[in-house]
């Protein structure tokens, strides 16, 4: 890591911002980097650069965070760049999941620009030998009554720093001119043209092609090896360490060929247990520890206060997160320094797996992240880093490892699978009495709801878990939104009760209660009657500082269930970029859809039996529904994300329009992989 | 030695040294440096190494090297002449039609394929012909109105066309 003054003399001059000794986000009590490194940088050129340690993974957080800066700094778009994800060269950053970038990462680079705003006032007033009231920043300028002189004017030939004062104001939502307008996406024509560079197409001078020799199931042990006819193909090595076993070569083809021909004996582990007994397996193995238990009031009293009582057991799969960029990375090491372009949501957090793993100082480690070919949660290890590393070091060359897409089915790491067991009581007149809601092994993101119950409890259950097990978009929000939601269905049924009634009978939250009436307005909830073979569902949910509320259409074709129509309602605070909102609303539904009616990961013996694209179902284009998006603009309300929310109320929509489709009411995701069962 | 093959590429002239069975993508790839096609899944499920060959839509992760020798091959590369932007990608800017963008080369190129099949395709033939491809952010219902806007963007250039003759 620089210091300001080798920073500064790096980037050629001009004015950084920093951030203040004891700043940290005052809304969320979140603490931000207390490091020196810059936040932002005004050059010569009038290029703003600003820094960050989040990332850019399709979620569209390149763009909208410059809209953020340009916004304070009163510059245009265009002028505003982002370096992002570099361990090097932005301050540390915990990692880019959450939908935590833009509640706290947008606010701390408004702060930085407009702190670097008010500098450049500073500067102008000096220079003009005049009062800073006079003077005004708008589009890149500081200009006062017929006279005007540009930020790179200002900044050139200065080396000044300022830190971020903690008093700093921020242009309210309502003032908007820049955020709060569809920006298009940053680096688009890159994209379109084949020029940008992904984590896989990075090269390095000299670079050699590692690919891993993998054992043939899950915690198998290398027991022998024989490389020699590996090694006899020209300029390949054959690595072994411990039990990681891989190869080298000069070329991705001749690594491939090298690979296939290293003889390696494994020895495997018996008796891993199949898709086929997970939801016993992950009963039997639940912790007797409960996380985060949250309880009100008597369950027994509430039950016996009911009308209906309702007893239910729901489960959800293992699921991949299939990004479309596969996980990739060259390594480089230089003088005992590693450097690392991978495609990963934490380049700090990865900077420490690689020290950690070779005993090195993290500042001998420099992780790169180029905008990489999506994540959904599910980038969040350096596997591949460090694969890629320990061939490098090997090798004594820097070296490039992509995962095959089968790898990334096998070796990286699933959305949890999960049981959740509710029972509940309600009135006829439409009051849920007691709600008594336990989630084992998927999570407890999401498990807290909008519905108030004045006897209740949520609980989280850890339980043992036979595949590798991580973070996945909105948690585990989708698995507790499924149960909740198909539950709250399931009682509104009972007592005869149509499901909005019902919803809105059991919350005051205003937020909650508005993208339900939204979705059900647009949609024509209550207005029209499906037609026959069709069925109507609504789902609503709340997360991660979001509301949505979704409402779909299906329809039932020879058993395959078809979903014709969605609308969606989201509300996140203030809109940053209504067109890439849309954007991510509208995707998340979409993918969404995969996990809510046929993704499914099927294991045995510590093999994954689906784990290529021809075996695992994604939405394609024919799966498509028509999506309505409402938007919800609450200029009013602070910001949150809304990468994950909005595909928390697709699966539990489509399950309740299915019920009233079909009759059949389905408590798995996925809902229906082959069909409706007969 | 492996054999060499001659094929070309984006309007050049290419001799490649490699086995016949080699697919088209490693070639494109890793050995003439044109990182723009990518690597979705090597079985031809996911249409992120869409190229033309012979201006038509093929998956080059399961083309072999030898059954495009002496063909034009044509990727995201070279979709567009001199350097400007070609309809279909015009389209897709104007659409913001990606999230990570890592399907929008085979999106694209796939397209184009389509277009010059098919100049004023319809909704339905849209999504038929790109069934193949994957989008995992799921921007397809974008991806439909970007191919839609480029038929009327190149109905409207060919009109153009007209009136200058």
């Amino acid at each position: 890591m620089l210091d300001r003054r080798e920073f500064l003399t790096a980037i050629g001059g001009g004015v950084a911002v920093l951030v203040a000794p004891g700043a940290a986000d005052a809304q969320r009590g979140e603490a931000l980097p207390q490091d020196l490194s810059a936040w932002l940088h005004i050059g010569k050129d009038g290029i703003v650069t600003a820094y960050t340690g989040k990332v850019e993974a399709g979620q569209g957080i390149r763009t909208s965070l410059a809209q953020a800066v340009a916004e304070e700094l009163r510059t245009p778009l265009a002028s505003v760049r982002l370096v992002m994800g570099d361990t090097d060269l932005t301050p540390f950053d915990m990692g880019t999941f959450g939908s935590r970038t833009t509640p706290t990462m947008a606010p701390q680079l408004r702060r930085a620009a407009a702190t670097g705003r008010e500098l450049l006032v500073d500067l102008a007033a000096k220079r003009w030998n005049t009062e800073r009231a006079g003077l005004r920043a708008e589009a890149g300028k500081i200009t006062k009554a017929g006279e005007s002189i540009s930020y790179g004017e200002l900044a050139d030939g200065q080396e000044l720093i300022r830190t971020i004062p903690p008093d700093i104001a921020l242009t309210p939502a309502k003032e908007w001119k820049v955020a709060g307008t569809p920006a298009p996406k940053a680096d688009a024509r890159a994209i379109v043209t084949g020029q940008h560079q992904y984590p896989s197409d990075i090269t390095r001078p000299g670079m050699l092609y590692g690919k891993v020799v993998r054992p043939p199931s899950f915690r198998a042990k290398l027991d022998s090896v024989d490389g020699s006819k590996a090694e006899a193909l020209a300029g390949v090595k054959v690595v072994r360490d411990g039990d990681f076993l891989g190869v080298v070569a000069p070329h991705p083809r001749v690594a491939e060929r090298a690979a296939a021909l290293v003889e390696a004996r494994w020895s495997e582990a018996p008796g891993q247990p199949s898709s086929a007994e997970l939801f016993g397996y992950l009963k039997q193995h639940a912790s007797a520890e409960e996380r985060a238990p949250a309880e009100r009031g008597s369950l027994e009293k509430g039950l016996a206060q009911a009308d209906v009582r309702l007893k239910q057991t729901y489960t959800v799969a293992y699921i991949a997160h299939c990004p479309l960029e596969t996980r990739a990375a060259v390594a480089e090491w230089n003088d005992g320094r590693l450097t690392v372009w991978t495609g990963t949501q934490r380049p700090f957090g990865v900077r420490g797996e690689l020290a950690a793993k070779f005993g090195i100082p993290e500042d001998r480690v420099h992780v790169i992240m180029p905008d990489t070919g999506a994540g959904y949660g599910g980038k969040h290890s350096g596997d591949a880093a460090v694969e890629a590393a320990r061939l490098a070091k090997a090798a004594d060359k820097p070296v490039k490892l992509v995962w095959t897409r089968q790898e990334e089915f096998t070796w990286a790491y699933f959305r949890p699978s999960g049981v959740i067991e509710v029972e509940s009581g309600a009135t006829r007149t439409g009051l849920i009495t007691a709600w008594d809601f336990r989630n084992i092994n998927s999570g407890g993101a999401g498990i807290q709801m909008a519905y108030e119950v004045p006897n209740h409890r949520m609980t989280f259950q850890p339980s043992e878990t036979p595949l590798r097990q991580g973070s996945y978009r909105a948690l585990a929000a989708t698995a507790n939104h499924f149960a909740r939601e198909t539950h709250i269905d399931e009682l509104a049924h009972e007592i005869r009760m149509d499901p909005l009634e019902f919803r809105l009978r059991n919350t005051h939250d205003p937020r909650f209660r508005a993208v339900l009436t939204a979705a059900a307005e647009r949609f024509g909830w209550g207005k029209r009657k499906a037609p026959v073979g069709h069925g109507f569902g609504i789902a609503a949910g709340w997360e991660k500082g979001g509301y949505v509320a979704t409402c779909a259409e299906v329809a039932i074709e020879e058993s395959k269930v078809r979903v014709r129509h969605v609308v969606a309602a989201f509300e996140c605070g203030a809109i940053v970029n209504p067109d890439n909102l849309r954007n991510q609303v509208e995707g998340a539904v979409i993918m969404g859809l995969g996990g809510a009616l046929f993704e499914a990961i099927e294991f045995q013996d510590g093999r994954i039996l689906n784990g290529r694209l021809a075996k695992y179902r994604v939405p394609r284009f024919s799966d498509v529904p028509a999506i309505e998006t409402v938007l919800l603009d609450r200029k009013d309300l602070p910001s949150s994300g809304a990468g994950e929310c909005p595909i928390v109320g697709i699966a539990p929509a489509v399950g309740n329009a299915i019920f009233e489709a079909a009759g059949a009411r389905l408590r798995s995701l996925p809902l229906a992989p082959k069909g409706l069962p007969a | 030695m492996p054999p060499i093959t001659e094929l070309i590429v984006n309007g050049t002239r290419q001799r490649v040294e490699a086995e016949p069975e080699t697919p088209l993508l490693s070639v494109l790839r890793d050995d003439l440096g044109l990182t723009g096609t990518k690597y979705g899944c090597g079985e031809g499920q996911c249409g992120a190494c869409t190229v033309l060959i012979d201006g038509v839509a093929a998956r080059s992760c399961i083309t072999r090297l030898s059954s495009a020798a002496g063909k034009r091959v044509t990727t995201i590369e070279g979709i567009a002449a001199h350097g400007g932007l070609a309809p279909i990608q015009e389209a897709f800017l104007r659409a913001g039609a990606m999230q990570c963008g890592f399907c929008t080369a085979g999106m694209i190129v796939a397209s184009a394929g389509l277009l010059a099949r098919s100049p004023n395709a319809t909704e339905e033939e849209i999504r038929q012909s790109l069934e193949g491809n994957v989008c995992r952010c799921g921007t397809y219902p974008r991806i439909v109105a970007a191919v839609r806007m480029a038929t009327r963007m190149k109905l409207a250039a060919h009109r153009e066309e007209a009136r200058h003759a």
